[in-house]
């Protein structure tokens, strides 16, 4: 067979260690980003498992399953894990790391030793982060967002946490750096910036956030431990230091943050559309600088996130309005995205199901989130689980279900195995059903008034909780479809040898299932765009008659 | 720039370029990270004026003085080891850059004794003294500490970098062909320098 004589798989090689070594030592990025897809994967089940506990615990008013330092502690983690070590690292350092290389016809990363220093300091952290819910003090119940007065205050385990969240903003600076430097240095003979997949484009805007803005939310991070362990004062109100500054500082990494997670998951859409439609991107450049606009324009909104706390009326405003901006080119993207389909010969298969499931989701959150912005309206619904809702619009709904169109595009690649792609639609819709059943009445409780992170609540609510909590079954029923139908395609005997399943035109295709250690035996020189589809309009006429 | 070295085994891939580009990123991202701290320095300068003022009296300014002379001093020595193992010089070069560490340990020698005598008149977070006075002078010494003592940190790193690099110019890994590495650990003790150069006047100067 043609994969024989060619190369051994990603996945076969002899390197010069053997064992688990061979894995955790390795420096081949497709290696590296499949340790990143187990951990990340093994957190999110666990995140998952804490979301579960907690919409269980709201299912009736009062104490259900667990005390209210329970619930906080929950919520905290729940955040902190699925903040920092799912979505964060989910597509980049997975997808990323897998793909980017392949993408532009590169062999590795430009830092490969580099790239595998990021994925053991995400291990470190995220091992401290674990180690602070064993260790005496119990779990940080302070939220993620970890604000003072409270965090210095808190006598649970913030420390570890504060630490964790530190080493893994480390190891998505050198995950970022590495992109950066690889996209301008590695491209193939004849991959002009503007001939490079869009999924590289939305990595590369994201990159650059991810070096710029990580570092504040560092020294952020840093400066509260300082203040823990000596006390210097500098956010303490006690000793006149602002914890108003503190927020600040908070949000102008974690909003910029909020694009890390959202921007590649708008890449890996990019890359599906015109795959399954057949058809040419509408508007390459377009999307490929409403990346960049996004990275901007979202590095100057984060204020927004404290319109109650106290600032000047003009800040407000000049917020507000740099708010509304953000949406462009985030509508630009949809519109494109739309405009692609229009014409296309479709097939609904799986990842295009998923992709089109962003789309909806990701509006919901995206219109609900400039319903925020508005200044009135958010003195209405701020700290509701309004703002919960849009949240998870936008990163379960959004960066979530980006990161499932992926995992399903490009899983017979990965493995060189298929999956049951009936089995796949219905997961799909499970999801999709349960996904809205659950965050959706959150929207109209929040509206009504029913506060966040409260482990209790007035019995009107009720409703809205009981059927939320229902949701809550029904999207775990649909992740266990899911991921059944995965493990059940990997355990499969028959391997999956054709290398195009989806005739998508990017480079990925063009290498076996399973790529071998350098992706190519020959670096490819690139002549055309990514999304050349001619063929589209005599398929249309075909399917006509 | 040379060609890139292809069909090379095991990762073995050399962009001298490459790793340029990714030093400096890795240096904004330092920039950043100070520029946090310098951000939290305005805005309680700005909130506090009369009580900064008061309180940068209190600081040595000689000693300032000495350690700002020092550390350029440094940055030049760091320079004219590059430029040395440039011009294939190995002993001139591993001489500058012992010179450099040399004097990177008389800035902390410095530093030690300067935060030693603030201690030993109470001066330290979270000390009586401190604590009896206003909540600027608080907050100024509270960022004395946190940003000199952050800056003496990467100090420390700069000594084992260039200490790193000392002995793989002994090994001839770094040579005159090939001082990437030694030229990164440069470029990361002049960003040591000019940070400094903004902590100095910005707490002894502005008094």
């Amino acid at each position: 067979m043609h994969d024989k004589e060619q190369s051994v798989s990603y996945l076969d090689y002899k390197g010069k260690h053997s064992g688990i070594f061979a894995w955790i030592l390795s420096t081949d990025h497709k290696r590296i980003g499949l340790l990143y897809l187990m951990a990340s994967l093994l957190f999110f089940a666990v995140g998952v498992t804490f979301g579960f506990l907690m919409r269980l615990e709201l299912i009736a008013p009062g104490r259900t399953i667990m005390d209210a330092q329970t619930y906080n502690s929950l919520f905290t983690l729940h955040g902190i894990i699925m903040i920092f070590l799912f979505v964060i690292p989910g597509l980049p350092a997975v997808f990323g790391n897998f793909f980017l290389p392949i993408l532009i016809g590169a062999k590795d990363v430009a830092f490969p030793r580099l790239n595998l220093l990021s994925w053991w300091l995400y291990v470190l952290g995220a091992l401290l982060a674990v180690i602070s819910v064993f260790l005496p003090g119990g779990p940080a119940d302070t939220g993620w967002t970890f604000y003072i007065p409270y965090s210095i205050r808190s006598t649970t385990n913030v420390m570890p946490a504060l630490i964790a969240a530190f080493i893994l903003g480390f190891s998505s600076i050198l995950t970022g750096l590495n992109f950066i430097v690889t996209i301008h240095r590695m491209r193939a003979p004849g991959m002009t910036f503007f001939k490079m997949p869009l999924f590289a484009w939305s990595l590369y805007a994201t990159a650059w956030v991810q070096i710029l803005a990580t570092p504040i939310i560092g020294i952020t991070l840093l400066l509260v431990t300082v203040e823990r362990m000596f006390g210097v004062g500098l956010f303490d109100p006690a000793l006149g230091g602002d914890p108003v500054l503190y927020q600040h500082l908070f949000w102008i990494y974690s909003h910029p943050a909020v694009y890390i997670m959202i921007l590649p998951a708008m890449g890996v859409v990019t890359e599906i559309i015109p795959v399954f439609s057949h058809r040419t991107i509408f508007g390459y450049k377009f999307i490929a600088f409403s990346s960049c606009a996004i990275a901007l324009f979202g590095s100057m909104v984060w204020a927004h996130h404290m319109f109650t706390v106290g600032m000047s009326e003009t800040a407000q405003v000049i917020f507000s309005l740099l708010t509304f901006l953000v949406a462009i080119p985030s509508a630009i993207k949809v519109f494109n995205w739309v405009a692609t389909l229009y014409k296309g010969s479709i097939s609904t298969d799986a990842p295009l199901l998923y992709a089109l499931g962003f789309i909806f989701l990701f509006s919901i959150g995206g219109f609900t989130g400039l319903i925020q912005g508005a200044l009135s309206v958010n003195m209405h619904i701020h700290d509701t689980s309004f703002i919960v809702a849009h949240f998870h619009y936008v990163m379960f709904g959004g960066t979530g279900f980006g990161i499932f169109a992926a995992m399903h595009y490009w899983f017979p690649k990965m493995f060189g195995k298929m999956y049951n792609m009936k089995t796949a639609k219905v997961g799909f819709w499970t999801l999709f059903v349960g996904f809205n059943t659950l965050y959706f009445p959150m929207f109209v409780m929040g509206w009504l008034g029913m506060p966040r992170r409260y482990f209790d609540y007035l019995p009107e609510f009720q409703i809205y909780h009981f059927i939320s909590t229902i949701g809550s079954w029904i999207l775990i029923v649909g992740l266990i479809i899911m991921f059944t139908n995965f493990i059940k395609a990997l355990r499969s005997k028959t391997s999956y040898t054709n290398i195009n399943p989806w005739s998508g035109e990017t480079l990925e295709w063009t290498v076996p299932n399973k790529p071998p250690l350098e992706n190519f035996e020959v670096i490819p020189t690139i002549t055309a765009g990514p999304y050349e589809y001619k063929d589209n309009d005599e398929i249309l006429t075909k399917e006509d008659n | 720039m040379s060609v890139v070295a292809e069909h090379i085994s095991e990762h073995v891939h050399r962009d001298d370029l490459g790793s340029r580009m990714g030093i400096w990123l890795f240096l904004f991202t330092e920039l950043v990270l100070f520029g946090g701290m310098f951000l939290v320095y305005a805005v309680y300068r700005f909130t506090y004026q009369q009580e900064f003022h008061v309180a940068a009296k209190e600081l040595n300014t000689l000693i300032g003085t000495l350690n700002t002379l020092i550390l350029l001093t440094s940055s030049l020595t760091m320079v004219l080891a590059i430029v040395a193992i440039r011009k294939d010089n190995k002993f001139l070069s591993i001489f500058f850059q012992v010179i450099t560490i040399f004097l990177a340990f008389g800035f902390m020698v410095n530093k030690y004794f300067e935060w030693m005598a603030k201690i030993h008149h109470g001066i330290y977070p979270g000390s009586e003294t401190l604590l009896a006075k206003g909540n600027g002078e608080i907050l100024f010494f509270g960022l004395y500490y946190v940003m000199t003592g952050l800056h003496g940190l990467h100090v420390l790193i700069g000594m084992v970098l260039i200490g790193v690099m000392t002995r793989f110019t002994m090994k001839g890994t770094v040579n005159s062909d090939k001082y990437i590495h030694l030229e990164a650990a440069g470029l990361y003790w002049h960003l040591v320098d000019i940070i400094w150069i903004f902590l100095f006047p910005l707490f002894y100067l502005i008094t």
